[in-house]
């Protein structure tokens, strides 16, 4: 009988051309805005990693619990061993230290009088020649002046907070903050480049400087306020890192002692768990609303071959048929029919999405305008993710078509049939 | 010897609604059909021949009285025992011949068979028995569009006798087509109604059909006035 079928949609261009081109297309574009949505979300959390959050980032109980303040005097101290068993523990996991601070970065004139002040974000990395920070950072691609730190007391600074307080390459500044513990802190510092991310939160007042300068500068030399860990695949699995930090939060933190070690993975920084699940939510409604709008155009269109096919439906419940049995036969036509849609309209996704991943799209303009962190060129990720939502629309649209067009059938009269197919 | 009743009506009536009351369409219907009877409904539009032909198809039910179709009780039987008595044992001819217009003459003969489940090779056999009943083996790849009216109604006859029903209903098969046709498929159904027994009843006003039948049922106005066997044929 499915071969019957199947001789019976080929053989009828009506039955199959507009169907199949209607499920291709959808699924096309489902496939591809699902991987445009991946390469956004994925962007995103590259970002973040890299610059905020890691892939999972191990701080205090009390540190994480005001996390976006980044209260460094709220560091773990003291843990030297601890972090070396870490390291051990989860060779999986590349282990760098951070500190972000806050401070007033203060150029003074020629004789040394205070000429301007600005707030600055900063954010203290290991930036000794062999460091894969740098490389994580960007910061070969992001220096827009000079060159990075080689030695101690050597200092990037945010091109346009350069650009804003007038500092030249080669000027010295003195960065006032306070140590962990309250006290006034301050350090000279020689501006040796400038960078820009093209993230306006780094870029509106960040400095960079070597860990170990800021690590004196703020009496942090036994704390460590904040430790990135990164998957050595540099691939973000959200699975795998849940199981790790689990399993460390288990060992290692303690709920009653707020200066324990805790381990949060990205997803439970700040909003950024929230955020991923907005893109997750995103693809599952434009899924829904693809299988409606596309059910709706088959359903139209399945009205539409029921009156063509009205006699043909009318001889087969004459001859013998149940309804149920006309019923299926349509809803098995149209899982052929979505079947075929899908895989080409996969095939399509695919190739729209490799044609876009030529070139990519800028966002560096986007970026600039918002806060948000994803990279400048943003790709389409093709994940088995992006084909299953693609093909699942596919054939619900293609199902939900022919399942409302079909019950048609059950409004027929039998009786009738006779006058009806003698006219 | 008593021959076997292939279907049973007793004091039958269907009744339909209208705005001003229920209308008749037939009344007190007594009548026997026995195995290998060819014979016909006549009588003028709105005599209620197909309204009878539709009960004794399992299409509708009676509205009072029996109807028994090869053991069955008609009006007891909901939809899905009526389609499978007729996938099983019933056959149908109509006067548009309405051919399912994407497959051949082969798969729409086949069609009924596919409904039963049968096997492969024996529904083949019996596919290519019916077309040579009809006389198409040179239009076995055709399809219903490269066909004359006769031809597309000899496809009919083919599948609504491929499954060896005990029963073919019959309806104004000839209405559409010329003479010289029409007496070859009335030829054709006479023989198959001979040579393997099936019973036939039909419903018609063409001469030429009356003119082959063996028994000849006049209706007026839904009801039976006269019931006659014929001589010869």
């Amino acid at each position: 009988m499915l071969k019957f079928l199947i001789k019976g949609i080929f053989r009828d261009r009506h039955r199959w051309f507009f169907p199949i081109l209607i499920v291709m297309f959808s699924v096309a574009i489902m496939v591809f805005f699902s991987a445009f949505i991946s390469g956004f979300q994925l962007s995103y959390i590259r970002q973040s990693a890299r610059f905020s959050n890691g892939h999972t980032k191990v701080v205090s109980r009390a540190y994480a619990e005001v996390l976006e303040m980044k209260h460094y005097d709220l560091a773990l101290m003291d843990i030297d061993d601890e972090f070396e068993e870490w390291k051990a523990e989860y060779p999986q996991l590349e282990w760098f230290e951070r500190i972000n601070f806050g401070a007033l970065l203060d150029v003074p004139d020629e004789f040394g009088e205070t000429e301007t002040q600005v707030d600055v974000a900063g954010m203290a990395v290991d930036l000794t020649g062999s460091s894969k920070e740098i490389e994580r950072l960007q910061l070969k691609q992001a220096l827009r002046k000079g060159r990075l730190p080689r030695e101690s007391g050597e200092i990037l600074l945010s091109d346009l907070v350069a650009d804003k307080i007038e500092i030249s390459l080669g000027d010295s500044i003195t960065l006032m903050g306070s140590t962990m513990f309250g006290v006034m802190s301050l350090r000279n510092f020689e501006v040796v480049g400038t960078v820009e991310f093209g993230i306006p939160a780094l870029d509106r007042g960040a400095v960079l400087a070597d860990l170990e300068d800021i690590r004196e500068m703020l009496d942090m030399q036994d704390a460590k306020s904040e430790i990135f860990c990164y998957l050595k695949d540099e691939e973000y699995n959200l699975k795998t890192l849940t199981q790790i930090a689990n399993d460390f939060n288990r060992r290692y933190s303690d709920e009653d002692d707020e200066f324990s070690p805790l381990m949060l993975r990205l997803h439970d920084q700040g909003s950024l768990g929230s955020i991923l699940s907005l893109y997750d939510h995103s693809q599952f409604w434009m899924s829904i609303g693809f299988i409606v709008i596309i059910g709706i155009v088959l359903w139209n269109m399945g009205l539409l071959n029921g009156i063509r096919r009205y006699s043909e439906n009318g001889i087969r419940l004459a001859i013998g048929e149940s309804k149920d049995q006309v019923y299926a036969s349509l809803l098995m036509e149209a899982l052929i029919i979505g079947i075929i849609g899908c895989i080409l309209g996969v095939a399509l996704g695919i190739l729209f999405c490799h044609l876009f991943n030529k070139v990519g799209m800028d966002l560096s303009l986007y970026n600039k305008s918002t806060n948000m962190m994803s990279e400048n060129i943003l790709y389409t990720v093709l994940n088995a993710r992006a084909i299953i939502t693609g093909t699942l629309t596919g054939l619900f649209a293609s199902l939900l078509g022919s399942a409302l067009a079909g019950t048609a059938i059950y409004k027929r009269e039998i009786s009738q049939l006779f006058k009806e197919l003698e006219t | 010897m008593m021959k076997e009743k292939v279907a049973i009506v007793k004091n039958m009536g269907k009744a339909f609604p209208t705005g001003e009351g229920d209308f008749w369409a037939l009344k007190h219907i007594n009548l026997q059909f026995e195995r290998g009877e060819f014979c016909g409904l006549v009588g003028p539009s709105g005599s209620g021949k197909t309204t009878l032909l539709n009960i004794l198809g399992s299409l509708d039910k009676p509205s009072e009285g029996e109807v028994e179709v090869l053991g069955k009780q008609v009006h007891r039987l909901n939809h899905k025992q009526a389609s499978k008595l007729r996938a099983a044992k019933l056959g149908f001819i109509f006067q548009t011949y309405n051919l399912l217009p994407v497959y051949n003459v082969y798969e729409n003969i086949e069609f009924p068979l596919l409904l039963l489940k049968m096997d492969g090779a024996k529904r083949d056999r019996m596919v290519r028995d019916a077309i040579e009943w009809v006389g198409l083996e040179d239009k076995i790849k055709s399809r219903p569009n490269q066909l004359s009216g006769g031809q597309c109604q000899r496809v009919a006859i083919a599948r609504a006798m491929v499954k060896r029903p005990e029963l073919v209903l019959a309806d104004e098969p000839t209405a559409n087509l010329d003479s010289e046709n029409s007496y070859m498929i009335l030829d054709t159904m006479q023989n198959l109604n001979k040579e393997l027994g099936t019973t036939f009843i039909f419903s018609t006003h063409d001469q030429k059909v009356i003119s082959y039948l063996r028994r000849i049922i006049t209706l007026t106005d839904g009801e039976v006035s006269s019931d006659d066997i014929q001589i010869s044929s």
